[in-house]
């Protein structure tokens, strides 16, 4: 069984190196390119910010002007979001997912090489702006009817950044839908969903968020489009349209996408902080339901992004009221993983450090988001760096440490190599500094009256100490940044050398050898309580519900060989026999084969969006509409081609 | 995109938690999803009601009896829709063949219907710039007739694959699949036609 | 896993009930059109009306058609979370705009 796997895996790698990658379906190959795409956007990214921050480091600088100043907000706030934060949870989601619940893959591995390959070109799109000195400059919130008007941005800035959007927000969705029936229909024997690891959990809610919330945003930007290209009326205050609409539209999208953003890295806390403590997540059901209930809050939150507009007392205080509801299940989450790290054989690895600080900052700014959730306090704090402060406590003291947490964590599953853990903990306590002396000031800021978005200031605000503090803070933060991608690099010149099971970890991933085999799971395992691994391991105190039937008497554990934790060849040959009798007779294991189609799919997306820009540009507009047409035959082609491709050896679909 | 992942792994629908194909699931999870696509354009459109600045106005410009018709043409294609399904459901190829043929016939026969609605509009001075009416009108049936005409490229796809001896009774789900597709469009069209076409002002 | 399947995958209804469905479908769809020609004697209870209607129509081809009658709970569940929200959050917009 395992030698017909490696055949048919050697078969394959016949060919070169980069048609390799280029075809791949392979969910744990696809999670190394969303991982390292997204770390090359976290540089761009960061060094945006570099820029903002130096702009502001004194009163009346000129080093930016305020056009240059407007493009880089813009793009730094679009890149952290779309091309850093959430493609970096989706290289976990990737990787991990399949591993944590006993897949073999995703449930469509082309639908998932697809969505990589249309973020990547979506991303490309959207930041070969810069090339054309066009980069979107309208915010990454875009308000209309500065947007949705050629009157207030001719340029073709706003072009590429809807362009570029729509691309991403259909990979996204389809990487959305790939991952939630992969989690409902793809578990191993025995892993329930209250079995689950956090961390999949999560990704399922997730999965949930992104496709009741995207959808809003699409059709927001759809609106923009027509505006601009079509003359029509959606946010024309002359025709009668009200460009608040847009708000809404993005909002309603805004905030759900605020926890598409957190959900994940509280589910890789909670994967971590188990670990190192070595005892079980505190109050498991409580942590699960808590996301839960975020999830189903945060679509009645939208207008709190919107409190200044001037919906009126009855509507601010209502989303007022859901606002602080969210605060409940947050706070039954920090005080899970306080439970969690109490009492527990707490080990000081850089990744506990990093899961650790977490629980903190993300405290922090979920504390400031309490204050601005009430409505006069808004009043004041609304478009003041004091949201800058809190944003940045949620989305880099939240989501960035904790991905921070979990690179460490997880790196050695990723590339067989153990992450060097002085540079680790040098880059933790660079960026726990850095990142409080950037950010904490900024709340003096706020508070102070320091508008956000502002290209310059005068001296004698009283604002200049705060900002030079927030710059040095910032250029330490980058250079902490960098350390990581040092200690990564230099690790990965290292052997392959680090153990299945470096951490005594508890879930399914730790199981198999550091990096996984291209088939992930010899055996597909049979699991037996939440922790699946730990139990395997060391037996369980207590077993939550019934052995699956499948299981079988004989299904002693093997703690001696951590590659083949599973519970006895018995256990997975009768459920091979049991699936596989139906079509082959034996229990083969069945990779599907790589495919050309997911990239020229993504890619024919892409030249859609990039005639829409070439549309509206002066130089090339009459080649805007045919490119379009390319690219709408290339995408039926690839389909085409992709519905007629035999995905089985034997030819089966 | 959901068409193309709909078909294929067939052997795999044996292999899931649930019971549930992946690809049932997937299509169901998508419709959800598209719930909150036609549920934004139509609420943009409720929002919008009567707020144009300038004419022609909504009464003056919709014919219901020409879109009753068009209505019933898509409800019937449901019913088409059904019947193939439960001709390759039952290994009747050919009564199969003929049912979705005539589901992707009354479907050009909405979509015919909807561009000389449209043309007919336009000789009335509704345009996409005209007004609020105009524009959301347009954009929201637009992406309505968008995804009939995707529908019906799907369609005939499945058609020529069991022609071709790509398509056979032991893949019927694929047909089943992109039949969910089908009624949702016309589920959607239940709803605008209510609330664009029925509800006076 | 064969349990499983048979609880997933009811019998679905026949043609007759198909086009059963269809001819209700159709008697519901001439109702609401007619309504459209009684506005005057209706007056208040028009909307209501049509969307009772609408609804009625909604259901019958979700239910039969797309036999999510007899379908998997969860896949039921599924599209309940979706037309909540969708629907949850336009009554919330008309309701922010007083329609």
């Amino acid at each position: 069984m395992v030698e017909s796997a490696l055949k048919l895996e050697r078969a394959r790698y016949e060919r070169s190196a980069l048609v390799e990658w280029l075809t791949t379906v392979d969910h744990k190959k696809i999670g190394i390119l969303y991982f390292w795409t997204s770390l090359a956007f976290l540089l761009i990214g960061g060094l945006l910010a570099l820029l903002i921050r130096t702009q502001l480091i004194v009163p009346d600088n000129t080093f930016l002007g305020p056009q240059a100043y407007n493009e880089v907000f813009t793009m730094h706030g679009t890149i952290m979001i779309f091309l850093v934060v959430m493609p970096l949870n989706a290289a976990f989601f990737n990787f991990f997912v399949p591993l944590m619940i006993g897949a073999r893959d995703v449930a469509f591995p082309r639908l998932n090489a697809f969505s990589y390959w249309a973020f990547l070109f979506g991303s490309l799109l959207l930041l070969s702006s810069f090339l054309f000195g066009a980069a979107p400059d309208g915010g990454w919130f875009g308000y209309a009817n500065l947007t949705s008007s050629r009157l207030y941005s001719p340029g073709l800035n706003i072009d590429f950044w809807v362009m570029g959007l729509q691309v991403l927000g259909v990979a996204t969705l389809a990487s959305a839908l790939n991952f939630f029936v992969t989690i409902v229909n793809m578990r191993a024997p025995g892993m329930s969903l209250m079995r689950m690891p956090v961390f999949v959990w999560m990704t399922l809610v997730t999965a949930v968020l992104i496709l009741l919330a995207f959808p809003s945003l699409t059709v927001g930007l759809v609106m923009i489009m027509f505006d601009r290209y079509f003359g029509t009326n959606f946010f024309n205050p002359a025709a009668g349209g009200d460009p608040v609409i847009w708000q809404h539209l993005f909002w309603i999208f805004g905030h759900p996408e605020v926890y598409i953003l957190i959900l994940p890295p509280m589910g890789m806390i909670s994967e971590i902080l188990p670990t190192f403590s070595r005892k079980p997540l505190f109050g498991y059901t409580f942590v699960v339901f808590a996301g839960i209930v975020i999830a189903f809050l945060s679509f009645g939150v939208w207008a709190h992004h919107m409190f200044a507009v001037g919906l009126g007392p009855v509507p601010n205080a209502v989303f007022a009221t859901t606002t602080m509801l969210i605060a409940i299940p947050t706070g039954v989450k920090i005080f899970n993983w306080l439970g969690t790290l109490w009492g527990g054989a707490i080990e000081m690895k850089t990744a506990l450090l990093f899961a650790a600080s977490f629980i903190a900052m993300f405290t922090i700014g979920g504390i400031s988001g309490v204050m601005h959730a009430s409505v006069p306090i808004d009043y004041w704090q609304t478009d003041s760096y004091f949201v800058v402060a809190h944003f940045h406590y949620v989305l880099f003291g939240g989501s960035l440490l904790a991905i921070f947490a979990a690179i460490y964590y997880w790196f050695p599953k990723m590339f067989g190599r153990m992450l060097d853990e002085r540079l680790g903990k040098l880059h933790f306590w660079l960026t726990l500094i850095g990142f409080n002396l950037t950010f904490f000031p900024m709340h003096f800021l706020g508070v102070d009256g320091m508008p956000r978005r502002i290209y310059m200031y005068s001296a004698g605000m009283g604002w200049d100490l705060w900002n030079l503090v927030a710059s040095i803070g910032a250029y330490l933060l980058g250079a902490s940044t960098l350390l990581l991608f040092v200690n990564m690099l230099k690790t990965l010149r290292k052997p392959a050398d680090a153990p299945a099971d470096p951490w005594d970890g508890r879930t399914l991933e730790w199981s198999i050898p550091s990096p996984p085999p291209a088939h992930n799971f010899d055996v597909v395992p049979v699991v037996r309580g939440r922790d699946a691994f730990w139990i395997e391991k060391y037996g369980a105190e207590e077993v939550i519900g019934p052995a699956p039937e499948r299981h079988g008497a004989e299904a002693g554990h093997n703690p001696q060989n951590p590659h083949n934790p599973g519970p006895g060849e018995g256990a997975g040959h009768d459920q091979a026999a049991s699936h596989g009798a139906e079509h082959h007779g034996d229990s083969r294991i069945h990779l599907p084969p790589p495919s050309w189609f997911p990239l020229t799919t993504g890619a024919g997306l892409t030249l859609m969006g990039i005639g829409m820009v070439m549309h509206a540009s002066d130089t090339l507009g009459s080649l805007g509409f045919p490119v379009v047409g390319l690219g709408i035959a290339m995408v039926v082609v690839s389909l085409l081609g992709w519905t007629f491709e035999p995905i089985h050896e034997e030819g089966h679909a | 995109m959901s068409d193309s992942t709909a078909v294929g792994h067939v052997p795999e629908a044996h292999h899931t938690t649930t019971g549930i194909s992946h690809n049932k699931m997937l299509m169901w999870a998508f419709l959800a999803s598209d719930c909150m696509f036609f549920g934004s354009l139509i609420w943009v459109y409720m929002v919008y009601r009567g707020r144009s600045l300038e004419g022609p106005y909504t009464q003056e410009i919709l014919n219901i009896p020409y879109t009753s018709v068009s209505a019933a043409v898509l409800l019937l294609s449901s019913l088409a829709m059904v019947l193939a399904l439960h001709g390759i459901q039952h290994g009747d190829m050919r009564r199969f063949r003929v049912w979705l043929g005539a589901t992707a016939a009354l479907g050009a026969l909405f979509l015919g219907g909807q561009y000389f609605e449209f043309t007919e509009f336009y000789h009335h001075g509704l345009t996409l710039e005209q007004n609020l009416f105009g524009t959301t009108f347009f954009v929201l049936t637009g992406f309505h007739g968008t995804h009939v005409g995707i529908g019906i490229i799907w369609l005939v796809t499945l058609i020529l694959m069991s022609l071709f001896g790509r398509l056979t009774p032991a893949n019927a789900e694929r047909v089943e699949v992109a039949g969910l597709y089908w009624h949702f469009v016309d589920i959607v069209w239940i709803v605008i036609f209510t609330l664009v076409y029925l509800i006076p002002y | 896993m064969q349990q499983e399947r048979s609880v997933v995958e009811r019998a679905h209804p026949g043609p007759a009930t198909y086009v059963k469905v269809a001819v209700i479908l159709a008697i519901v769809t001439v109702i609401e059109v007619a309504t459209y020609y009684l506005v005057d004697y209706l007056q208040a209870a028009l909307i209501p009306i049509l969307l009772v209607l609408s609804a009625a129509k909604f259901v019958l081809v979700v239910g039969f058609y797309m036999h999510l009658k007899f379908d998997a709970p969860l896949l039921r569940g599924m599209f309940a979370w979706g037309m909540t929200v969708a629907i949850g959050i336009t009554l919330a917009m008309l309701a922010l705009y007083k329609i």
